[in-house]
């Protein structure tokens, strides 16, 4: 019993020690005036309000939110095919295609960033500084994510299995594609593009070095205010993290469904 | 039909082999060959790694980067040890809890936790004023702008991800293993240093190498907190090639890619574990 309490403590502590950012940072956004005490001395919603009433703050967001889902869109129309074709098809390929989607992650961003900035300021096609150069390095950067969540997918569904009870039944390739194989694997798709929407929403490094204030999106709009109004820039960062807790608990839910919906066909 | 299938297999890839090469394979190799040009880039040379590793002011950089990441992976992996034993001790629905409360938290990084820690132990921050009142000076030392600061605010995204990758590996460890070992008279010390341990140990590695790669890797944290002023290889890549004091656009490149070589270092040695880990537990 003793020894359970001292676990006990242990992740309250930790649990506190986690927290205590996210809700500084909250309290901040609330209070009136915080300099000089302990507590702030009165509390108000008018940051949100003016927050929320900022045109830059909802084109950034805007923004955000435009790039996000074109890069996303791009991956899930070719990655789900690719993926497809590769596992099934192209299994000399397999370890090849892996070693290039995973890749990514094992570069950070201001490599990356260094990267394509070489290849596109200058020679044949120069596109350094347009929002397209952002959206092809995020398109990269969500890679390892998206192959991870279609593979094991296909897996569970053993896609292989399906295609031929599928084609013995008289379906054509595509048919069978998307009419057998697809349905069954879109929520993994959704789990795997939910995180990679929450990691480019949180994306910073790239598309300040890519476009920087010229496509102010909504990181780098909270980078150029974070000087001027501490409660201001409190408000943002909740907004921001309450967008981000939404996303994972989604993100949650339909991973929760997947693991059920996986174990009921198990046991029938 | 062979033939059809090949033709149809081809179309399906090109668009994502476009963009691959356009987007990743490229640039890449653009950035190598670029690594190894002159600052005028008329003639292909080592000067830029010499520079990079001998110059003082560059090799510091990575020193620090280095070291930064070294201390704030071994604090962050210690604390998540401890922890996710501790969470492996709850019920199972109270643990599931704790694993979402802290996956949650671990999007809490880069300028959000940096203004956080502003808030926190800035000049006027939170802790700041509270422990001046009460006249505890051994936080007078400590400075949220400083290297302490920095450790302080890594490790803070360090444990988050620390817990979530030791956490399963502890369910390797069974029960029966345990009361074996006691039934035959092993004391809890023996049993975690010759048995647990042992077990556990590559993922301890392959964890470690994860959240060295991930200090090594980080730009946007120490960014918002002290902008361009702190000496971080990260730091000073950006300001190698989009800076306005210096700009040695080649140097940057030089650097990029000996960063890139350490993170696929540590991804490669994080591999290697997690398949010892997994061919033990068998």
């Amino acid at each position: 019993m003793k020894k359970r309490m001292i676990h006990f403590l242990v992740i309250l502590m930790i649990g506190l020690y986690l927290l205590l950012p996210v809700a500084a940072t909250f309290l901040y956004s609330i209070s009136k005036m915080w300099s000089n005490t302990i507590l702030p001395s009165g509390y108000t919603f008018s940051w949100y309000q003016e927050l929320f009433t900022d045109p830059r703050f909802i084109a950034a967001l805007g923004r955000s939110l435009w790039i996000c889902i074109i890069s996303l869109g791009l991956s899930i129309l070719t990655m789900v095919v690719t993926v497809f074709v590769i596992t099934l098809y192209l299994p000399k390929l397999e370890r090849f295609f892996q070693a290039i989607v995973m890749l990514p992650y094992a570069i950070p961003g201001v490599v990356a960033a260094v990267a394509l900035i070489k290849t596109y300021s200058s020679g044949p096609i120069v596109i350094s500084g347009t929002v397209w150069i952002v959206i092809g390095a995020y398109y990269i950067h969500i890679l390892p994510y998206m192959y991870q969540g279609i593979r094991n997918s296909l897996r569970t569904i053993d896609a292989k299995r399906l295609m031929e009870a599928a084609e013995v039944l008289g379906a054509s390739k595509i048919n069978a594609f998307v009419h057998v194989v697809l349905p069954n694997i879109i929520p993994g798709i959704q789990v795997s593009s939910l995180l990679s929407f929450s990691i480019l929403f949180g994306e910073f490094v790239l598309a300040n070095m890519l476009v920087g204030g010229q496509y102010e999106t909504i990181q780098i709009y909270l980078m150029s205010r974070l000087q001027e109004n501490g409660h201001f820039s409190s408000a943002i960062v909740i907004t921001y993290f309450v967008i981000i807790l939404i996303l994972s608990w989604m993100m949650l839910k339909l991973g929760t469904r997947l693991q059920n919906k996986e174990r009921k066909e198990q046991v029938s | 039909m062979k033939q059809k299938i090949r033709l149809f297999a081809i179309f399906a890839l090109l668009p994502f082999a476009v963009l691959v090469i356009a987007f990743e394979i490229l640039p890449l190799i653009r950035m190598i060959i670029d690594s190894f040009l002159n600052d005028e880039g008329n003639a292909y040379t080592l000067n830029q790694y010499i520079t990079a590793l001998s110059n003082p002011y560059y090799s510091k950089g990575m020193i620090n980067s280095l070291l930064i990441s070294i201390y704030s992976s071994l604090i962050g992996i210690s604390i998540a040890l401890v922890t996710s034993y501790s969470i492996t001790q709850m019920p199972k629905k109270v643990q599931s809890i704790i694993i979402t409360f802290s996956n949650m938290t671990s999007n809490f990084s880069g300028i959000p936790l940096a203004f956080a820690y502003i808030i926190l132990l800035g000049t006027s921050g939170l802790f700041t004023l509270l422990f001046k009142e009460l006249g505890w000076d051994i936080f007078s030392s400590f400075n949220l702008y400083s290297w302490s600061g920095l450790i302080a605010v890594y490790v803070y995204f360090q444990v988050p991800l620390g817990i979530l990758l030791l956490y399963p590996t502890y369910s390797g460890i069974q029960k029966s293993w345990r009361e074996s070992a006691s039934l035959l008279g092993a004391s809890s010390f023996q049993f975690w240093w010759h048995i647990g341990l042992p077990v556990i140990f590559p993922s301890i590695v392959g964890t470690f190498s994860i959240l060295f790669a991930n200090a090594m890797g980080a730009y946007a944290t120490a960014y918002a907190l002290v902008g361009g002023s702190y000496n971080l290889i990260t730091i000073r890549i950006a300001s190698l090639v989009g800076g306005d004091v210096i700009n040695r656009p080649h140097l940057g490149s030089t650097m990029a890619v000996i960063l890139g070589l350490m993170m696929i270092g540590a991804m490669l040695l994080n591999e290697r574990m997690m398949r010892r880990v997994r061919r033990d537990l068998k």
